[in-house]
């Protein structure tokens, strides 16, 4: 019948969308959300002194990621050296992107770079990639 | 003892105090002593003394700066100059705090014998504010001198919070090593490291590679420095690096372990991991005799 076969379409697109909205929260820490508009996985957080909002992110290898970071203090750095990826400076209130690929799998730290105070060494994070 | 008379056979006794390394490529023992002038003299170089830190990894902050200071003062011959590679003090936000910490420093280290004793910041001393409360104590972070033949560079590689020396300062140094002939002997001083020992744990200089590639047309040029809180020695190219000790607590072999956490105080061995180091400069053959002295004698 067409009025089942519409009313299953409806029903599998309602499912995909609605795990694809519970996702991030399944996954737990270092959730990811991947941009609509591209192939991009947007990772959103905050760093304060001393400590990222996520201090493990759990992505796949080959995967273009875009961390998008907000201060919620004083000036911050974000680096992932492995990568050479690194933010100029992170500002309180201002989002700042960084924009790389993993291409290796394995655990990697993410650190701030810029020193904001005695436990700046302290201010760190691990970056899980995939295969 | 007159240093100025400083021969071979003096260093090897001094060095049987600590442990020795020999930092210059440049050919044999006879040569080298051959060259030996009455120039030759002695340099000592303390680091990380985070005057003000508590905390377990040194349960006596508060005397080991102290004591090194009267190893230091036990050597014979004395040093022509010692130098302080940064991070004289603990860091703090209270700039009351940090000008406290940084007048006791001024004080202790008024006890040391030799006559001439300089300073560069580290990240703790000057990265919060930019180098304004250690500059009213120490002056400029950034300055040259001459010693018996060789032509002395401090570089500031902290008072950017992001551990850059800056275009300003590059184009500074630029202009010191501009009119220099390409065999002077160049020993450059830092904080942290020029070249990327590990930036994981952020144990780097964010536009060092350009202060390097400065120096790379002088064929006698040698960084020494700090920040890692241990000896390390590096290359790049014929350009040695060599960093100190700390007289605080040692940090960990880079990347040995996940983290850059200090390492822990060894009560049966208090002191383990700290030191300061003496130089044996012989100027006339560009070599650096480097010897390693702990803080307290071992018994």
């Amino acid at each position: 019948m067409r009025t089942d076969a519409i009313a299953a379409w409806t029903r599998r697109r309602w499912l995909k969308a609605a795990l694809a909205a519970a996702a991030p929260a399944a996954l737990g820490p270092g959730a990811y959300h991947v941009a609509a508009a591209s192939r991009e996985v947007v990772i959103k957080m905050t760093v304060k002194r001393f400590e990222f909002s996520k201090k493990v992110i759990v992505v796949k290898k080959g995967v273009p990621l875009v961390i998008e970071i907000t201060s919620l203090d004083v000036p911050h750095g974000f680096a992932v050296p492995d990568f050479h990826a690194r933010a100029e400076i992170v500002m309180p209130g201002k989002v700042t992107q960084v924009r790389f690929t993993p291409d290796k799998a394995g655990e990697f730290p993410f650190l701030c770079d810029i020193f904001c105070g005695d436990k700046h060494e302290e201010l760190e994070g691990r970056l899980i990639v995939g295969a | 003892m007159n240093h100025s008379n400083f021969n071979r056979r003096q260093f090897l006794k001094l060095a049987g105090v600590g442990g020795a390394v020999f930092a210059s490529g440049l050919p044999g023992w006879a040569e080298a002593q051959a060259m030996a002038k009455a120039d030759d003299f002695l340099w000592v170089q303390l680091s990380d003394t985070h005057w003000g830190f508590q905390g377990a990894p040194n349960p006596d902050a508060g005397g080991t700066l102290q004591k090194a200071i009267a190893a230091v003062n036990e050597l014979s011959p004395q040093p022509d100059f010692v130098i302080f590679t940064g991070d004289l003090t603990h860091t703090t936000d209270d700039p009351q705090e940090r000008r406290r910490r940084l007048t006791q420093f001024k004080e202790i280290v008024s006890a040391i014998k030799a006559k001439d004793v300089k300073f560069i910041p580290g990240e703790h001393d000057a990265s919060l504010d930019r180098g304004k409360a250690y500059s009213e104590y120490f002056g400029q972070t950034h300055y040259t001198f001459d010693h018996k033949g060789v032509h002395f560079i401090v570089l500031d590689n902290v008072s950017d919070p992001a551990a850059a020396l800056g275009e300003e300062q590059l184009a500074w140094f630029k202009s010191q090593l501009d009119p220099l002939e390409r065999d002077t002997r160049i020993v450059v001083f830092t904080h942290r490291p020029l070249f990327d020992l590990m930036p994981q744990w952020d144990w780097a200089t964010r536009d060092g590679a350009k202060a390097v590639e400065m120096l790379m047309p002088f064929k006698n040029a040698t960084v020494f420095y700090g920040h890692i809180h241990q000896e390390h020695h590096h290359a790049t190219g014929h350009i040695q690096h060599h960093a100190a000790k700390s007289l605080i607590f040692p940090l960990p072999a880079p990347g040995s372990q996940p983290k850059r956490a200090p390492l822990a105080w060894n009560p049966a061995q208090p002191y383990s991991g700290l030191g300061f180091r003496q130089v044996a400069a012989e100027p006339a053959a560009y070599r650096f005799d480097l010897t390693e002295y702990p803080v307290v004698k071992k018994t």
